[in-house]
């Protein structure tokens, strides 16, 4: 069955149904309990699950993570919310150091089933350390599944198989497209959101790949759009998955467009486009017409929010960017 | 006024009596009068900056009100060789540091990232992590300690660093360590903590289940509880703690218990999550009106002086509405120049690259 939700509500469903099903699965986060988060994400569980399941913890990111850990080692499955992108940081040595090794150093013997939600990127114009875009360094770090929504039904399926599963995951959600609606289909089959680890082809194209995940992903639509009245069809892949990546997915198309674009909001260098475009280019070396494109945030912290609408890719990048394919 | 037990040094109560005359008599009629001036000035200040959000002319604002006391008695007691370091919501002691309220706006309003030259004013610009600035404070404090610039011949020329934050903060691990990099060096700061009871939708006992000024002991430098609302009992705290500091006594760490009365920032709704009878209790200890009734008490808050006042509030608002819009527009092409010493060759590329691009789109 179908109903038109909101991302956030999306995601709030999924957290819902997810701890309906399995009473070890907790939320954790600051401002998570009574006021349903800053973004109302955790709308409501409070009340329905009670301050056990759903625990406003004391302002402290690294605690928030250590401790969820140790939850995790006791058997619960903890998913936390980082209430903005830019205060994970606080919490970057227990993920890295800790949370993301440690099945391999129990060699797989111990799992820290923790799920770690963090809204992500810029465009809602709001001050420093708000809008950030920290994928690469998570998706740069072995042991940590690292995956990123775009619309409602995707993010609620992403959030249902995170909680699922046994490794930890870091988990983005576009803030700027919290708010968007789209038809959420609680339908697994019927839905036909695939796995996560798995890419998607969200809009068929034929003259050029565009590669994208989070809010990007609606800006390449929107180029894809702009671009049929240039007579430029894009094929557009929401990569949902940026730990493990799915080349198949992304490399099936390019084997056949024979171009490709990468978006993303993160400054350039060392980004997931790079990572994307060397794949390319070791797979499709003799099928690629031209050198894989990178639209990205450029090599600078986030600007003051006055100006982040120049410093965003848009839809205009993406399609120059295209269009700078067919120049070989 | 607080869940706990522990003392709190007060020399103003609620009602404008002095609790402790001896001390207030240390505070002339003229100073009283400028205290109650600054606060009257800040809440003029606070409003001002809110209704400029609420018309869209701020991206976010986070309102002070009801911490007056605390920001400019503690601010008024910092000489000009001390320095501070504050979370996002000092602007009463960005004011009192002689800081234009039209450039606090330029943070808010999305146009720069610091808002005001550190070193012109002794004070860093809105530190966003919570708890972050605390171990920046403490470090400056060091290097103040290792350049000689305490416990001089001449005292004018001590220096010391307060550290503003709120019972939030006392949570995160920077703050913790902060306290003990102070403790062990004994280094010349003093941990101003606004404990205005919320850290966004949190109570305070989802930080603490004793008062916050026993941190002090944990750490072994001296701790003081005080009335945040009292703008006497801030002054004469902080400047105990400062003498202590300039003197070589090391770190202090000082609890002012206060109240959040607005939202945690524009973004917020505090109806969500707390009970109005907490807002109107607290409401009635006003920090602004405990001063005014005593200045009136002493003749001292004449209608000309208060006429005066409320003309100078004015003139504050009307020079914010202005000064905000006029605010100069940042430029992402500049942006470029300030991320390292010398921009290199690639991310000279890059600049280019967006010049090519905004001039293409037609947006250069």
């Amino acid at each position: 069955m179908t109903t038109k939700v909101s991302m956030a509500a999306a995601i709030n469903l999924a957290l819902r149904h997810a701890m309906e099903r399995d009473d070890k699965v907790l939320v954790m986060g600051e401002d998570v309990g009574a006021l349903g988060g800053v973004f109302r994400v955790t709308e409501g569980l409070q009340k329905n699950f009670g301050e056990d399941r759903v625990i406003d913890t004391p302002l402290a990111e690294s605690g928030i993570v250590g401790t969820a850990i140790g939850m995790a080692l006791y058997g619960f499955r903890p998913v936390l919310e980082i209430q903005f992108d830019g205060f994970v940081f606080p919490a970057f040595d227990q993920i890295v150091t800790q949370l993301a090794r440690m099945r391999y150093r129990s060699r797989g013997t111990l799992t820290t089933p923790v799920v770690v939600r963090i809204p992500f990127g810029g465009g809602i114009g709001s001050v420093e350390h708000h809008s950030e875009s920290p994928e690469a360094y998570f998706a740069h770090t072995p042991g940590l599944r690292v995956v990123a929504a775009s619309n409602p039904v995707d993010a609620y399926w992403l959030l249902r198989d995170a909680i699922e599963s046994d490794d930890p995951v870091i988990f983005f959600e576009p803030k700027r497209r919290y708010w968007q609606s789209g038809e959420l289909e609680t339908d697994r089959a019927a839905s036909g959101v695939p796995p996560m680890g798995s890419a998607q082809v969200v809009r068929s194209g034929e003259h050029c790949t565009v590669v994208a995940y989070g809010a990007m992903v609606g800006t390449c639509l929107a180029a894809a759009e702009l671009g049929e009245e240039h007579g430029i069809s894009l094929e557009v892949i929401d990569l949902r998955s940026l730990s493990p990546l799915d080349m198949d997915t992304v490399a099936r198309s390019v084997a056949r467009t024979r171009r490709a674009v990468v978006v993303h909001e993160a400054p350039r260098s060392l980004g997931m486009a790079a990572e994307i475009a060397s794949r390319l280019h070791d797979d499709l070396y003799y099928d690629l017409e031209a050198p894989v494109q990178r639209v990205t945030g450029y090599d600078i912290p986030y600007p003051p929010s006055r100006v982040e609408e120049d410093f965003l890719p848009d839809a205009h990048r993406v399609l120059r960017a295209a269009s700078r394919t067919f120049e070989y | 006024m607080s869940e706990f037990e522990d003392p709190i040094v007060q020399l103003l109560d609620p009602a404008g009596q002095l609790s402790d005359a001896a001390a207030a008599g240390a505070f002339s009629t003229e100073q009283l009068v400028g205290l109650y001036r600054d606060m009257v000035l800040l809440r003029r200040l606070d409003a001002e900056a809110t209704a400029l959000q609420r018309h869209g002319e701020l991206g976010l604002w986070a309102p002070l009100k009801g911490q007056e006391a605390a920001q400019i008695g503690s601010a008024r007691a910092l000489g000009p060789r001390d320095f501070a370091f504050s979370s996002y919501r000092e602007h009463g002691v960005a004011y009192v540091r002689g800081v234009d309220p039209v450039d606090m706006l330029s943070f808010w309003r999305g146009t720069q990232h610091l808002a005001w030259a550190p070193k012109k004013f002794g004070m860093y610009g809105y530190q966003i992590m919570i708890g972050a600035h605390a171990l920046h404070a403490t470090g400056y404090a060091m290097g103040i300690a290792k350049a000689g610039n305490v416990d001089r011949a001449d005292p004018s020329e001590n220096e010391a660093v307060v550290a503003y934050f709120g019972d939030g903060a006392n949570s995160e691990g920077d703050l913790n360590e902060a306290l003990v990099f102070a403790a062990v060096y004994n280094a010349p700061v003093v941990f101003f903590c606004q404990n205005n009871h919320w850290a966004i939708s949190e109570p305070l006992t989802r930080q603490t289940r004793v008062p916050l000024a026993r941190r002090a002991d944990g750490v072994g430098i001296s701790g003081m509880r005080i009335d945040g609302n009292d703008v006497l009992a801030c002054y004469q705290a902080t400047s105990e703690a400062l003498e202590r500091a300039h003197s070589g006594g090391g770190p202090t760490y000082i609890e002012a218990v206060t109240y959040r009365v607005g939202p945690h920032t524009t973004a917020d709704d505090p109806t969500r999550y707390r009970d109005s009878v907490e807002l109107d209790q607290w409401l009635l200890r006003d920090p602004i009106e405990r001063l005014a009734a005593l200045l009136r008490a002493q003749g001292a808050l004449s209608a000309e002086v208060e006429t005066d006042l409320e003309q100078d509030a004015e003139a504050l608002g009307e020079r914010m509405r202005a000064g905000c819009k006029n605010l100069p527009e940042p430029i992402l092409d500049e942006q470029f120049e300030f991320a390292y010493a010398e921009i290199d060759p690639d991310l000279r590329r890059q600049r280019a690259e967006l010049a090519e691009h905004l001039a293409a789109v037609g947006r250069a």
